[in-house]
């Protein structure tokens, strides 16, 4: 492994890379009883947490009523007819997937360019991410029809004979979502486990003992298997980045395979990336804001924290932008008259609004990130971020039912609206999003123990290497004093 | 003897534990182990532990998972059931690439992982080193350095006095 950036802090002053990290008087004791408690004493979950989890639970059996109908009735209940057969249930798979691209990005790619400020967040962003993608996977599946067809997407001999079509990218999206899903799930459960083996030996009761004990796998720390573990998180970062990259440009394909005007720029994939990443840190802020007040955990998630999400937030949404200007601009130089009617129909059409609308939360509110008060100031990124939550929606939303209400024919234009039922399933899972991070949050160190451990010996190696020589003997709890 | 599993030293910061796993390695010792609760930098390189293999069967697993995509979409398209679609060749392996890019990331991250769990002989229901008083701390804030018994030079005396020597808080003799 490589040592190079990590040797020299334990004797000079603090890595300038990790100053500002973590606030507070810290201690490896500290970051694991503050940590870890959060899981192993169920009084630290107060109301909010009861709140949260109520709406989830709510909005969670909205799903179930929904889906329930759905399967008794069928998609018709859904808004989607011809010409629009898409509807919400494509526009919110994409959504929640994109949602989910934040969570890896952080955990693999900031990862891979040892960027120490993603130990604060990786953990939750990823569970964010592993939500998100089970919250996305049910809309493909029940806008089939027959869900109970679904495996018929996947490779098997069966008694027709017949193979799946290779050469479609709604296949791919089949092969890239369900390889997406289970890596993000994999390397979730990876990184825990030696937080579980800190919860198992820190539990008092028994059986959440042995619970946490049988999920630690029997980890012990020792040096050999640190290295084997840190290769692979580093090898499994290095597969994610790309396999992030390539689920959204898939997700795209999705459209430009469909010969329908609008759907076909060649910026496409980039732009779906990085709306995908924008939504996302929107969506690692809006739940970073509240868990970092209702837990304490100002010292974990600091300002600096919030900052450098807010700018890769307000990175990612300028390349956005410049997607939307170069989809006008592709329009018109392509000089067919259609591509020309669909964009001129996107912006003053009948869903006009909503397209200015998608500008004004994606384009315009998000400049306010400029201003580094604004990104110091929780309420204003909480505003913000779900602005551009519901922007980044809107742009889904624009893109597919615009295009497919105005295709070549105008006897086959239409109009789109949706039903109840297309509410009620998307407020089913963003409760189901709700209730299983709370869950989560519950049962599992939402901040990675073992990393913040790491950071805080990064940050005061220089204290304990000095004053190890004359403290042998007394416990570890060493103020954070410099010791010159 | 043979009820012995090894001397076990604690220390109290990650300096510490590597200079003591420098020292036991200085000294002779081979059958030497650190525990940390982090992934203490250079310590793999004191301890010699520079497994090999673990990128390699990543990557020969992800060349397996490309092969296994790419073969499938090729039998099947090409010989198990040719169909026309759009007038494109049975053959159109531009179209098959996201297939198999996907097989490839699939096979190869499930190897990093699990592959990383088998070679750490893991999951394990016990070890002996969980006997160590106060190993519990292992996994938050204390350092063990290990010296098992089956160490050729091993000698419980003269080992416990070298660990003692080391500055270690704790030595201990843990049993199987």
């Amino acid at each position: 492994m490589d040592n190079t950036l990590h040797s020299s802090s334990s004797n000079g002053p603090v890595d300038p890379a990790v100053a500002g990290l973590m606030e507070g008087e810290q201690t490896f004791e500290t970051v694991s009883e503050r940590l870890a408690s959060i899981v192993l004493r169920q009084d630290k979950h107060k109301l909010p947490w009861w709140i949260m989890l109520g709406i989830g639970f709510v909005l969670y059996n909205l799903l179930g009523i929904a889906l329930t109908k759905l399967l008794l009735y069928g998609v018709g209940i859904w808004g989607i007819d011809e010409p629009v057969g898409w509807g919400w249930a494509i526009i919110n798979f994409v959504w929640w997937i994109g949602i989910g691209h934040a969570g890896t990005l952080i955990s693999a790619f900031l990862l891979l360019m040892r960027q120490n400020w993603r130990n604060s967040i990786n953990r939750f962003a990823e569970a964010m991410t592993i939500f998100a993608v089970l919250c996305a996977g049910i809309y493909p599946v029940f806008h089939t029809g027959r869900p109970w067809c679904a495996y018929w997407l996947f490779p098997y001999p069966n008694i027709l004979g017949m193979w799946p079509g290779w050469r479609s990218p709604l296949l791919w999206d089949v092969f890239a979502v369900s390889t997406y899903a289970s890596v993000s799930i994999l390397f979730w459960l990876i990184g825990l486990i030696p937080d579980f083996a800190t919860l198992r030996d820190r539990a008092e009761n028994v059986v959440v003992k042995k619970t946490y004990g049988i999920l630690s796998l029997g980890w012990r720390g020792a040096a050999e298997h640190w290295q084997r573990y840190e290769t692979a998180s580093l090898i499994l970062a290095g597969i994610s980045t790309p396999l992030v990259l390539s689920v959204h440009s898939i997700i795209s394909f999705d459209f430009s395979i469909g010969i329908v005007p609008g759907w076909h720029t060649a910026i496409s994939p980039p732009y779906f990336v990085a709306g995908a990443l924008y939504a996302g840190f929107a969506m690692v802020i809006i739940l970073a804001v509240p868990l970092r007040k209702w837990y304490h955990l100002e010292d974990y998630i600091t300002p600096k924290h919030m900052d450098w999400c807010a700018k890769l937030m307000l990175t990612s949404g300028l390349v956005v932008l410049y997607g939307y200007m170069s989809e006008c601009f592709f329009s018109y130089l392509s000089g067919n008259h259609i591509e020309i009617r669909m964009m001129e129909l996107r912006q003053f059409g009948p869903y006009g609004t909503a397209y200015w609308f998608l500008i004004l939360c994606n384009g315009v509110i998000p400049q306010l990130l400029w201003i580094p008060k604004v990104r110091y100031h929780n309420g204003m990124l909480f505003f913000i971020s779900v602005v551009i939550s519901i922007g980044m929606w809107l742009e889904r939303y624009v893109i597919v039912v615009v295009s497919l209400t105005r295709d070549f024919l105008p006897s086959s234009w239409g109009y789109f609206s949706p039903t109840i039922w297309d509410i009620l399933m998307y407020a089913g899972t963003i409760g189901q999003f709700i209730f299983l991070f709370f869950m989560f949050v519950r049962v599992m160190p939402m901040i990675n123990i073992f990393e913040m451990r790491e950071l805080v010996h990064k940050t005061h190696g220089h204290v304990h290497s000095s004053a190890e020589d004359h403290s042998a003997g007394t416990p570890v709890s060493l103020p954070a004093q410099p010791a010159e | 003897m043979s009820r012995i599993y090894g001397l076990v030293a604690e220390f109290d910061t990650a300096e510490a534990l590597l200079r003591g796993a420098e020292a036991a390695r200085e000294a002779g010792y081979r059958r030497v182990e650190a525990y940390s609760p982090f992934p203490v930098h250079g310590m793999a390189e004191v301890l010699e532990h520079d497994d090999p293999r673990l990128p390699w069967v990543v990557f020969i697993m992800g060349v397996i998972g490309c092969a296994t995509g790419f073969g499938l979409e090729s039998w099947t398209a090409v010989i198990n059931y040719p169909f026309n679609i759009g007038g494109k060749p049975t053959f159109s392996w531009p179209n098959f690439i996201p297939v198999a890019y996907e097989l490839t990331i699939l096979f190869s991250a499930w190897t990093a992982g699990l592959a990383m769990l088998v070679l750490n002989g893991l999951p394990r229901y016990h070890h002996s080193i969980f006997n160590t008083p106060r190993f519990e701390r292992a996994s938050s804030d204390l350092f063990f350095l290990c010296i098992e018994a089956r160490d050729a030079k091993y000698d419980s005396e003269e080992t416990a006095q070298f660990l003692e020597n080391l500055g270690a808080q704790l030595v201990s003799e843990v049993e199987k």
